[in-house]
């Protein structure tokens, strides 16, 4: 268990050091979404389903809408007015 | 290996990654919406951090779903509570920012903070 | 400049967390655990009737941070609501959805909304309780309102909701102070059988009202955030 523990701390570690050389927003929002449930698995090692519950329902569901929502209202102007 | 390395010790690894990498992504990035991805990965490892502390070696849940369980095989309750509500709680700073930033946008058209004049570094 | 600045903050930072991490090694086969939580397990099953322990500590022991929280996503919620008031919202055309994720969205809706519930009603016995169950209702609105037009979504009545269920947490909270023990927030109704849906005292009754105030106000929020003018 300590092995696949840290093989995911691991993944965990990469892909957030992953978003900081991402150029496309949408993509780091996705690797984010991906950060919050790995951390949820963490949480169901340490012995805490409450808090992996809550953190999954959280950090993947409610996170991603709200930054997609804000990422599509903040777009270029430019697309908008080639209509 | 088994003698070095613990859970505790892999877990406070990971805290103190995420909240690295969180900090770093708030000081170096330009876009106002990858600070806010970090912001939160912040808040997320401060979490984890949170929840470790309560960790014992081989115990389970504090559930007494199966009444012939003890009470010295259980995890530490009170961590647990208190981070249900620091988890709600950064999910609301994260939407309030982004609030904020849909309205910045709106004013000065751009979400580049070196080209804000108020927000230049 | 930016570059050296945050390097020498970082440096400064991974410093103060490595002498953090190296006091924080937790023994792992330890006779010495905290004795609060120690003394919180072992009371909380005959003192609450809650078979989840950590459901009794957000309600009945810790139940004031509990209010706090509850407070917070409400300022939260409002400086939401005030901020995105006077925004405009970009003239686009309105694409048509597929009929697929028209139809899937409508199957999906009563499922999430029925699992929700599940979760919220039994946070007593099972891990979950109220901040995830109103979380997946929420979740269920979302679908339904990102993908189908022709659905209203009535902001009244989710204000009135939301506003009357903050309410009530604080009027139960206070018909404690008339109890027997004479404290905000104590559990007053009578405890029943362990392990049934029907026990705990008031403890599903705040969760029900807290799951309730939690989907009404995400809902609002979300969409408060799509929505403008």
């Amino acid at each position: 268990m300590l092995y696949l523990l840290s093989f995911l701390v691991l993944v965990m570690l990469c892909v957030g050091i992953a978003i900081i050389f991402v150029k496309d927003i949408l993509s780091a929002v996705i690797l984010s979404t991906v950060v919050s449930l790995v951390v949820s698995i963490i949480f169901l090692f340490i012995a805490a389903p409450d808090v992996a519950i809550t953190e999954a329902a959280i950090g993947a569901a409610l996170t991603a809408v709200v930054f997609v929502i804000a990422i599509k209202r903040t777009e270029m102007k430019e697309t908008a007015d080639k209509e | 290996m088994n003698g070095i390395i613990s859970i505790s010790m892999v877990l406070n690894v990971a805290s103190t990654g995420l909240v690295l990498i969180g900090l770093y992504i708030v000081f170096t990035q330009k876009n106002l919406i990858k600070m806010v991805i970090g912001l939160g990965l912040a808040d997320t490892g401060v979490n984890v951090l949170l929840v470790s502390t309560g960790y014992i070696n081989g115990n389970t849940a504090p559930v007494f779903s199966d009444t012939s369980l003890k009470v010295s095989q259980m995890v530490d309750p009170v961590p647990q509570a208190l981070v249900l509500t620091s988890i709600v709680i950064g999910f609301g700073v994260s939407a309030l920012a982004l609030a904020l930033i849909i309205r910045l946008f709106e004013k000065t058209g751009t979400l580049d903070t070196s080209k804000i004049r108020g927000l230049k570094w | 400049m930016r570059k050296l600045v945050s390097i020498v903050l970082l440096a400064g930072f991974i410093f103060y967390f490595a002498t953090l991490t190296g006091g924080l090694m937790i023994p792992s086969a330890s006779n010495e655990r905290n004795s609060v939580g120690l003394d919180i397990l072992s009371r909380s099953a005959d003192e609450t009737g809650s078979a989840n322990a950590v459901t009794s500590v957000v309600v009945l022991y810790r139940g004031f941070d509990t209010l706090g929280e509850v407070t917070v996503l409400f300022l939260a919620a409002l400086g939401i609501s005030v901020f995105m008031k006077g925004t405009v919202g970009q003239r686009k055309k309105v694409l048509d959805q597929s009929f697929i994720l028209k139809t899937g969205s409508r199957l999906l809706f009563p499922l999430m909304f029925l699992f929700g519930i599940y979760i919220i009603a039994h946070g007593h016995l099972t891990p979950g309780g109220g901040f995830p169950g109103g979380v997946i209702i929420a979740t269920g609105f979302f679908v339904i309102l990102l993908t189908s037009e022709s659905v209203e979504f009535s902001k009244n009545l989710m204000s009135v909701l939301e506003g009357l269920a903050g309410l009530s947490f604080i009027v139960l909270g206070l018909v404690g102070l008339f109890g027997p023990d004479n404290s905000f927030l104590q559990n007053f109704l009578p405890l029943g059988d362990f392990n049934t849906v029907f026990s705990a005292g008031i403890i599903p009754i705040i969760y029900a009202v807290v799951g309730i105030k939690v989907a009404a106000e995400l809902s609002s929020v979300v969409f408060a955030m799509k929505e403008s003018k």
